[in-house]
């Protein structure tokens, strides 16, 4: 089993917070994980990304091989489309609908909205709405996480304890709403696989 | 005990504290800096009473590295590649004077230049001092060869050199711990003149160095850094350094390569290894991030002899880093890639903060100026580069720390009039303040603006050796008291701040204007802090 993932979205928006959960998570199911990370330079609003590489044998390379991903997870809808050419054919794209726009020449919605749903592995939700109507505006990323989860090969439950032992040390009120934003992802996603 | 998760930075930082060593000195550059900050915030460095914090620059750096393995410690100096730069001097020098408690010095370089000015690979500086270079291929190698890199420079007596590059420094993977030892007591070196590079003391100790050079080769044979893995299939050999081995293994999925190998981690090259498999191939692939080090030694200036394949020969692209697919075509696999990016998609490059200091500074600046040509503002490197973007677009520069002054008055000499130098407050403190005693000494006519945000922004928020002290450094090189103004670089401000600039630009001698007022990041990251404290929460 291998999941070979790219975690996509700008400067700020804390997509090592999905990586790091997931990667608990992997490592809670004794899988062997790889992380590349962004550091620097493209942190001040720029695009950024993340390799995350989970398999139950031993990882060689840090980066994903173009055409070989199982994944795009992405926290902003144009960015979701910046990293196609690392996608294998059989690859799901997963991305939130919210734009993040800190440019005069963002394309409009309909444009992006048209590639997206030109792909017929994706699942495409408003994360951020969905957290907003959940009382925890700030949890958008755990709407994104749960929305992955399916196509991720590690249950459900073991992601979920990941997100209870992350947020444990901040109250049992806080682990309870991103909970709530990690089964709203997760229900979407289901209802919307095929 | 279970794996630690470690980026490659914070593996090599780990191993340091376990590997008992006594104290870090570093200046902060991407990807290096993770190292320093880890030992910075470990609660064990703490306990052990593990010295680190951030330096002036590179080479002051070095030196206090020197300085304590002078003292019997280990100590270890970590920079990013242009770093090795600014402390060569004393680096290639250390080569002479040999250590005495063990020393690292670790350089993170940056190929395809994610973060940095250009790609040079620090290899070859390690080479040009001949002293022992060692290049992991995973966090796990990266913690371990800081217990063998502190045992091997105390066995030879010479600096050790630790090439990384960013993909194993800012990747993150399992690291095994081993078992923690002691730190070193103060112990002289036995030679009392080892360290004094009078022409005839450095002559005897420059000889010891090219004594040494066959051990240093042996020490890399037993090391198990360096490895000769034997393939059925002759047509070719690979010889493969630091992260080139993993691309090359990510090739074969099921870890079985037909083709010797020869897997280096650890330099001067084995001439066993590279002799056997030289004559037991037809060709020979070499895979390594970076510069062509190896295989420039390899194919010698005249490239008589069999085949030798990799960057010279555009088998792999000249410049940029290695990647799977890369290595994939080298070895004539089918290149695999997804869709191409749709066409709505545009860039989106890293940008200043909203409420950024640095905005309203170059506002102002940018309206001063207006009645001059363009083409005279000289900056540096730190957060205020991106004013060479849109909308901006206020900065003609960017060489390397602390160039803007000193590039500033030689325009200013050529007679382009008025000159501008706009510089950060920490690389003023790398670099910027001997270039202000040139202008002072000459009595050049520049303005200097020095973009005082408190902190050293670009890199992550490290504390600035510039903090508090810049008006007395101008004041105590001699710039003239009338000519030291402090701003607040604010929109309500502009108009005063701009008025002010334009003053001084019109001055015909050393002026040094301080636009003050802190990154938005640290101030904010200062308030979750005391908000944390309140609540009683933990701060890490
Ligand atoms: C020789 C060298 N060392 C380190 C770096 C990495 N680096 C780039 S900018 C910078 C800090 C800039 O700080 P400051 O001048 O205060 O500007 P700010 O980013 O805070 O605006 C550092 C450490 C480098 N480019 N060159
Ligand atoms: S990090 Fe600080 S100095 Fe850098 S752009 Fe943001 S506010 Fe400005």
């Amino acid at each position: 089993m291998k999941r070979d993932i790219i975690l996509a979205g700008v400067g700020g928006q804390g997509i090592l917070s999905i990586a790091a959960t997931i990667g608990m998570a992997a490592l809670g199911s004794g899988l062997h994980l790889k992380q590349a990370e962004v550091h620097g330079m493209s942190q001040r609003g720029g695009d950024v990304s993340s390799n995350l590489r989970i398999a139950d044998h031993e990882i060689a390379s840090d980066l994903i091989p173009f055409g070989q991903a199982d994944l795009i997870i992405s926290v902003e809808p144009m960015e979701s489309l910046r990293y196609l050419p690392l996608l294998s054919d059989s690859g799901w794209l997963i991305t939130n609908t919210k734009p993040y726009i800190n440019i005069s020449n963002y394309p409009s919605m309909d444009a992006l909205m048209k590639e997206i749903d030109s792909f017929e592995k994706h699942i495409a939700l408003n994360a951020d709405d969905i957290a907003k109507d959940l009382g925890t505006a700030r949890s958008a990323n755990m709407v994104i996480l749960g929305a992955a989860t399916p196509f991720l090969e590690i249950p459900h439950d073991k992601i979920a304890d990941a997100i209870r032992q992350i947020f444990t040390r901040k109250g049992a009120e806080v682990v309870k709403l991103n909970i709530d934003a990690f089964e709203a992802g997760y229900q979407f996603a289901i209802s919307h696989m095929n | 005990m279970q794996k630690l998760m470690l980026l490659g930075d914070e593996a090599i930082a780990q191993g340091a504290i376990d590997a008992g060593m006594s104290g870090i000195y570093a200046y902060p550059g991407t990807p290096s800096t993770e190292i320093t900050e880890f030992i910075i915030h470990s609660k064990e460095a703490q306990i052990r009473h593990i010295r680190s914090g951030w330096s002036a620059n590179e080479k002051t750096a070095m030196e206090s590295a020197l300085g304590m393995s002078y003292a019997g410690k280990r100590a270890m100096v970590c920079m990013k590649h242009v770093g090795l730069n600014v402390a060569a001097d004393a680096f290639v020098n250390s080569a002479i004077t040999g250590a005495n408690g063990g020393l690292i010095i670790v350089s993170a370089d940056d190929p395809s230049m994610h973060s940095s000015q250009n790609e040079q690979d620090s290899r070859f500086y390690g080479k040009f001092a001949m002293i022992p270079i060692l290049e992991p291929s995973n966090q796990q190698e990266a913690y371990d060869m800081v217990f063998y890199g502190f045992d091997l420079s105390e066995k030879l007596g010479l600096p050790v050199l630790m090439r990384i590059t960013t993909r194993l420094a800012h990747s993150r993977s399992g690291v095994q711990r081993l078992a923690s030892r002691e730190q070193n007591g103060v112990k002289l070196p036995k030679n009392p003149r080892q360290f004094i590079l009078l022409p005839a003391n450095a002559r005897r100790q420059y000889k010891s160095l090219l004594q040494k050079q066959d051990a240093m080769e042996e020490a890399g044979l037993n090391s198990g850094f360096n490895s000769y893995f034997d393939g059925p299939d002759k047509s070719m050999g690979i010889i493969t350094s630091g992260i080139g081995y993993n691309y090359l293994m990510e090739n074969y999925p099921d870890r079985i390569v037909p083709f010797p190998i020869v897997k280096i981690g650890q330099y001067p090259l084995p001439h066993s290894m590279i002799s056997q498999i030289y004559n037991d191939c037809n060709e020979l692939l070499i895979l390594e991030e970076g510069a062509p080090v190896i295989e420039e030694m390899l194919k010698g200036f005249l490239n008589l002899g069999k085949k030798v394949k990799g960057r010279l020969d555009n088998t792999i692209p000249r410049d940029g880093e290695l990647n799977p697919n890369i290595v994939a075509v080298a070895l004539g696999k089918v290149d695999t890639r997804g869709k191409e990016i749709p066409s709505v998609v545009v860039n989106r490059p890293p940008s200043l903060c909203k409420g950024c200091p640095h905005i309203y500074s170059y506002n102002a600046l940018n309206q001063a100026l207006d009645t001059w040509s363009k083409g005279r503002v000289f900056s540096d490197i730190g957060c205020y580069t991106l004013g060479a973007l849109d909308p901006f677009d206020a900065i003609n520069t960017c060489v390397d720390m602390g160039a803007s002054i000193t590039m500033a008055k030689g325009a200013a000499d050529a007679g382009l009039l008025p000159a501008v130098a706009v510089i950060g407050d920490s690389t003023f403190t790398h670099s910027g303040i001997t270039g202000l005693i040139d202008c002072v000494n000459d009595h050049s006519s520049i303005t200097i603006m020095i973009l005082d945000n408190a902190t050293t922004a670009m890199t992550g928020g490290q504390t600035s050796a510039a903090f508090g002290k810049i008006e007395d450094i101008c004041k105590g090189v001699g710039v003239h008291e009338d000519h030291i103004i402090v701003l607040n670089p604010s929109p309500k401000n502009h108009e005063e701040n701009m008025a002010i600039l334009k003053k001084e630009l019109e001055y015909k001698g050393v002026s040094v204007i301080i636009p003050r007022r802190e990154c938005i990041q640290t101030a904010m990251r200062t308030l979750k802090e005391s908000k944390k404290q309140k609540v009683g929460e933990p701060v890490n």
